[in-house]
């Protein structure tokens, strides 16, 4: 079996008295897609930005790409991409602009940055729209591309922190289909959601309750083991039991 | 580099798209500087004055028949005694006011020295200063005429007042002021907002978990402000020089080194304001209110701190647009050198030193 693309022990959070964070461990491997779910305030974000490098874990271990989260964050940028809840687009820039920039800053050399572009923008199907300003594109739209710039100098893992907020389920099935497709080329996919119904596209999906995981197998699985027969179902087991409400 | 060049493209093609804000950038110190040059009168002919002769004597009469065949005055009359030339100027249409002290003549040639004095209303500031220098003028070249025929040379001291405005605020004083306040319009206000909206949309953490440095994008943003505050002070100076006809009398390139660091020093100003602000709109409310407010008010440039209460001269002390605006005058209107300046250059440096320390502290926070 392989080294684990992202393993973390005991990773702990802390913001004074409040564990957003309790000891969470697990391990995810190369092209999985990996759901983290949970109630607003569960911690899911948190626990996404002490992974991404944002947020200094208070106490435990986190690796990922085989890099200490800890004590190289800086090393650890190389090798993911991000894509935030705001698609994290710049809408007075043109869609090319935007690939161009997102390509530039990870130090793609030039020749690399223009055939990405062209593959991108060819992949979208956004060659009408190549030098058209982001704003006036549809959220579906956004919300594609902003994925296509996370992962456009092709990193280990890709983090997507509630990526499909606000989109209709149309569009949501085609974001699903290029995240597929990523994870087939071996890119690592860590997604957040409170969209209960597109955790059945995961491969392993883990539920976070006041911080701590309640739960963490593939969809089948937890299905089986709860006795339900959807993850909403599942979910909603789990979640009654929370003490905190969101934040 | 390449990386920080791929940002700094993204940041000019912020600054140029967004036409709006361009056009006020550069519209409103341009409308400043016209407006101004039109409300200027250059022209002064038959400017009524009154004389008071406490002499009469023969030195005093040939100065005034100079005066009288000049194209540019008109005397009004002769006062009795100077008590009487505060209602002169109350009836409002003198300009100016000649005294000659009593023994004119004699002090000249006994004491090689004589005084006279000029009252002018300068709530026309522009109007009261070439009108004395006319008269100051017409003095120096009786003086000459009078050295010809003598031994000894005489001085005659002339000794000017300016009344209503002793400092003579006026298009001299009010173009490096336009320049303050541009500078820090631009870069406070701009540079915190463009970093503010960074984090108001998002961009900023994926900014964040990206390779690229946060050091850099501060860097990458300051940028295209300082073209565009370059650019803008280029403007002001064309404007200054060849439509008020108001020369720089220093190093041109002294001017813009000093413009330099103060666009460094609003630079600094700025991050700190986006370092404390959340939106881009208490960005702009603190720009505005915590910066602009106290730059009117306390930089000299509207009101004269020499004038003010002593807490207000204190507090004057740390806005940076008084050292530069003192340094902008030194430069552009007396011609003096970097030898006269360098203490306020220094305070400037120091300044933009604490507000980069400030800032990066608190930038750091951010990052956790």
């Amino acid at each position: 079996m392989e080294e684990p693309v992202i393993r973390t022990k005991e990773l702990t959070k802390r913001f004074g008295d409040f564990v957003a964070v309790d000891r969470i461990t697990f391990d995810v491997h190369k092209g999985e897609i990996f759901g983290f779910l949970g109630a607003n305030g569960a911690g899911k974000t948190t626990a996404m930005r002490m992974l991404c490098g944002l947020s200094i874990p208070t106490s435990g271990e986190a690796m990922v790409a085989g890099i200490d989260v800890y004590h190289h964050p800086e090393q650890v940028k190389r090798s993911i991409g991000y894509m935030s809840q705001k698609f994290s687009l710049y809408e007075d820039l043109t869609v090319l602009e935007n690939i161009r920039f997102y390509a530039g800053i990870y130090g793609l050399t030039d020749k690399q940055i223009k055939n990405k572009s062209e593959e991108l923008i060819e992949k979208l199907g956004l060659q009408k729209q190549a030098k058209v300003l982001v704003a006036s594109l549809p959220l579906g739209w956004r919300q594609k591309l902003a994925f296509s710039v996370a992962i456009v100098h092709q990193p280990k893992v890709v983090f997507l922190d509630e990526p499909t907020g606000g989109v209709d389920p149309s569009m949501r099935k085609q974001f699903w289909d290029m995240i597929y497709d990523a994870s087939a080329d071996g890119i690592t996919i860590f997604v957040t959601t409170h969209y209960l119904d597109e955790a059945e596209y995961c491969d392993r999906i883990c539920i976070m309750v006041d911080g701590r995981i309640k739960a963490l197998d593939t969809p089948f699985l937890l299905k089986k083991n709860y006795g339900v027969d959807n993850i909403t179902e599942v979910f909603y087991r789990l979640a009654r039991t929370a003490q905190r409400s969101g934040d | 580099m390449k990386e920080f060049l791929a940002f700094i493209t993204k940041e000019f093609a912020h600054v140029f798209r967004d036409r709006k804000t361009l056009l006020m950038l550069f519209g409103v110190p341009i409308v400043q500087i016209i407006l101004f040059g039109f409300a200027l009168t250059n022209e002064i002919k038959d400017s009524n004055i009154v004389i008071v002769d406490n002499a009469k004597d023969i030195a005093t009469q040939q100065i005034i028949t100079k005066i009288a065949s000049t194209d540019y005055f008109k005397i009004k009359g002769n006062l009795a005694s100077a008590d009487e030339i505060d209602k002169a100027f109350k009836s409002g249409d003198i300009k100016l006011a000649i005294v000659f002290p009593v023994n004119f003549y004699t002090d000249l040639l006994h004491t090689n020295k004589a005084q006279v004095q000029i009252i002018a209303d300068a709530s026309d500031p522009n109007t009261a200063t070439t009108l004395t220098e006319y008269v100051k003028g017409i003095i120096a070249d009786y003086q000459s005429q009078l050295s010809e025929t003598m031994q000894t040379p005489e001085q005659i001291i002339t000794n000017t007042r300016m009344l209503y405005n002793p400092d003579l605020k006026g298009a001299p004083n009010f173009v490096p002021g336009v320049i303050a306040m541009v500078m820090l319009l631009v870069c406070v206000m701009m540079t915190s907002i463009s970093i503010v909206r960074e984090k108001e949309l998002g961009t900023m953490e994926v900014l964040l978990v990206s390779p690229f440095k946060p050091i850099l994008v501060i860097l990458a943003k300051a940028v295209p402000y300082l073209v565009v505050s370059l650019l803008n002070l280029t403007v002001i100076l064309l404007l200054s020089v060849y439509l008020l006809d108001l020369p720089i009398k220093g190093n041109l390139l002294l001017l813009y080194s000093v413009s330099t660091l103060y666009i460094i020093t609003s630079l600094a100003l700025g991050l700190l304001v986006s370092t404390g602000a959340k939106t881009q709109q208490g960005a702009m409310t603190l720009s505005l209110v915590g910066m602009m407010l106290p730059t009117m008010m306390l930089s000299g440039y509207i009101y004269p701190i020499e004038n003010m209460p002593w807490i207000l001269r204190f507090i004057s002390n740390a806005v940076p647009a008084k050292w530069y605006y003192i340094i902008v005058k030194a430069v552009m209107l007396k011609g003096l050198s970097f030898s006269f300046i360098w203490r306020e250059t220094l305070i400037l440096f120091g300044m933009t030193l604490v507000f980069l320390f400030l800032s990066m502290r608190n930038f750091k926070i951010r990052l956790e």
